[in-house]
């Protein structure tokens, strides 16, 4: 973090580099300049002020001395005013670094109406709970989120940072990255202390998951990864101990660039299918939307998501957040049963990580049994319904 | 309105070989294509004009080969091209990428609109736009699915979040990342293929840039690649044939053993 310094004594009022400022952050109150909350930093004025009374001031925060930073931290992720299983299995990530690193476990809590969240978050084994609980993080908004975990790293350095790889922490933990000025690893499928140097070996598929690349964080911290739900197990509640609580105030004049949050559209039968555990889903051999009924009985009979292809989706048969693969979600669940989908590499990349893999098609020589762990040549319009019927029966 | 899109290169993940020396992708031989999310984007950019009138420009950070993207962005509409190449810039993480992207686009000073994919194909990051925002110090908002207005300074969009859509307004000038829902990109005309052909990429160095070099390439990137490797992800589990019946006997059990029924 850094700001622009005057030196009123330097400074004549020319105007320059309000005329130069591309973002109109420089004006004139009260006799004097003054920079408004527009000021991105950009330091063109600093170049054009004909006099040098102005300077970008760095901060420089210490940096070099990485042994001042200590303690592993996750996001807790909360949603409506509950902790998510992701926020559960973040905490499991951590638990599993403290026992190479034998470091504390604090969890991370932003949002309001947070009553409970420490207690939870104690008992299946934080040893710490940092809390920012305020009005203005009712809803999730990127820079006020951002500005809250910021703040946090800065005053208590933690020396690894986890939160999910879900939407949100997609969205927001990319700027408390750049605002701390350190390297994040997005969307890891493993995490491992390296027992030499006890760097955050972190572990991520790339090139549609053709790839796995292992990346390191050496010389900045703190290490911060976002990791893809479901790779953890959810921590059990295993003790009556509790974690230590630190509140901390959050001051909403400090987000300058309020996103305003106007409703929400509730979208019906829209599962999370990121943490399911088992999903169901259909390609272009369920040929008309009306069949995906089928995929939506099995789907209901297991307790499972639905799912589709990038095809099916094209077609209209099934909504966007119900893709698969490259270029809709990418998923892990316990079982993944794939329906009249050929399996592109495009659908294989979002889903081939999955624990374990049905797949039920007419073509023998289509390439989802290739990754299938059990494949089924068949008629999925037969099929699928006698199987759903024995499931019921079983229910019953 | 001035409107920029962010767009990326990206080798086509097909043909994905690893130099066993280097860990690093060898793109020789590999085909390029502009990153499919990015047509979202730039589609999204051209429609954003086509409503709200002004100019949109394609930016790309990359290879002097990345012209090839930037001409196919013209292809589909885009007014103007700035690529960034330097040498200097290889090796960038995505904070550094970011940060290179955003001195890029300081020098095309006013704008309204930033307009990026949400990932690319290749890194699958998702981070670089919401770190390009940070940067420039202005409002970004995830996962777009819709641009219901933008007028007097303020943008109101749709956007995904895991279960649910949300309404959202902030102020411009503002970054956006767009997902494949928000429209179905255009295929190029023949007058915008000509044009493209025509078209002049501009080509900015770092020299040519305010940014601060130590904030470039290997230097400027706090992470490290140490090791990549490919993994063997076919099972070829068993495979069944036979009577509807005898399967869904077949799929019941496993399910039964697998324990979720």
């Amino acid at each position: 973090m850094a700001m622009i310094k005057i030196s009123h004594d330097k400074c004549t009022l020319c105007g320059t580099c309000i005329k130069e400022c591309p973002f109109d952050a420089i004006e004139i109150k009260d006799d004097k300049l003054y920079i408004n909350e527009n000021c991105t930093l950009c330091g063109l004025c600093v170049k054009v002020c004909p006099e040098g009374a102005l300077e970008k001031e760095e901060k420089a925060a210490p940096r070099t001395d990485l042994n001042h930073y200590r303690g592993i931290w996750f996001f807790a992720e909360s949603r409506e005013g509950k902790l998510t299983p992701v926020a559960f299995e973040m905490l499991s990530g951590a638990l599993k670094l403290k026992e190479s690193l034998g470091e504390e476990v604090s969890g991370v809590v932003i949002g309001s109406g947070t009553e409970g969240f420490a207690a939870e978050l104690g008992s299946r084994g934080a040893d710490k709970v940092y809390i920012i609980d305020d009005e203005s993080l009712a809803h999730f908004q990127e820079e006020a989120y951002a500005l809250a975990m910021a703040g946090l790293i800065e005053k208590y350095l933690p020396s690894i940072v986890i939160a999910g790889a879900t939407m949100m922490g997609r969205a927001f933990i990319p700027s408390v990255a750049a605002m701390v000025r350190t390297g994040l690893t997005a969307d890891c499928t493993g995490i491992d202390i390296d027992p030499g140097t006890r760097l955050l070996l972190q572990t991520r598929p790339t090139f549609g998951g053709n790839l796995m690349a292992r990346i390191v964080c050496r010389n900045h911290r703190p290490q911060m990864s976002t990791i893809r739900p479901k790779i953890f197990d959810e921590a059990p509640v295993s003790r009556d101990s509790k974690a230590e609580v630190v509140n901390e105030p959050f001051d909403p004049s400090a987000v300058k660039n309020r996103v305003e949050f106007c409703g929400r559209q509730k979208v019906e039968n829209m599962v999370d299918l990121q943490e399911s555990e088992v999903i169901v889903s259909g390609g272009r051999g369920m040929k008309e939307p009306k069949n995906f009924a089928l995929i939506k009985e099995l789907a209901d009979a297991l307790g499972g998501a639905v799912g589709a292809s990038r095809a099916a989706v094209d077609a209209g048969w099934m909504p966007y957040p119900h893709q698969v693969g490259q270029t809709g979600k990418t998923v892990k669940p316990k079982i993944y049963i794939a329906c009249g989908i050929s399996g592109a590499i495009q659908h294989l990349a979002g889903m081939q990580t999955s624990d374990n893999i049905i797949a039920i098609n007419k073509d023998p020589e289509a390439p989802i049994f290739r990754v299938a762990n059990l494949g089924i040549v068949g008629d999925v319009f037969e099929i699928l319904p006698a199987l759903t019927r024995k499931i019921k029966e079983k229910n019953s | 309105m001035n409107i920029i899109v962010c767009v990326k290169q990206v080798p086509d993940t097909f043909e994905v070989k690893i130099d066993p020396e280097t860990k690093r992708i060898v793109r020789e031989g590999v085909e390029s294509v502009i990153n499919p999310y990015d047509n979202y984007a730039i589609e999204e950019a051209v429609r954003i004009r086509e409503r709200f009138g002004g100019k949109v420009t394609a930016i790309s950070m990359g290879p002097p080969q990345a012209e090839k993207a930037l001409r196919e962005a013209v292809a589909m509409g885009v007014d103007d091209t700035l690529l960034l190449t330097d040498r200097e810039f290889a090796g960038s993480d995505t904070l550094a990428t970011s940060y290179i992207l955003s001195c890029g686009i300081r020098k095309l000073k006013d704008f309204d609109v930033i307009v990026c994919g949400r990932e690319t194909l290749d890194g699958s990051t998702g981070q670089v736009g919401p770190e390009i925002a940070y940067h420039l110090g202005i409002p970004y908002i995830t996962y777009v699915s819709k641009v219901i207005d933008i007028s007097a300074g303020s943008i109101h969009c749709v956007r995904l979040m895991e279960d649910h859509y949300e309404e959202v307004r902030t102020k411009t000038p503002v970054l956006i990342t767009v997902i494949k829902e928000i429209n179905q990109p255009r295929i190029p005309s023949l007058k915008g293929m000509l044009k493209a052909k025509k078209a002049v990429v501009s080509m900015c160095r770092c020299c040519e840039m305010d940014g601060e070099k130590c904030n470039y390439g290997q230097e400027g990137s706090p992470t490290r690649v140490v090791d990549v490797w490919t993994e063997q992800m076919q099972k070829d589990g068993k495979k069944f044939e036979g009577e509807p019946e005898d399967l869904a006997g077949i799929l019941f059990n496993e399910l039964k053993n697998l324990g979720v029924v």
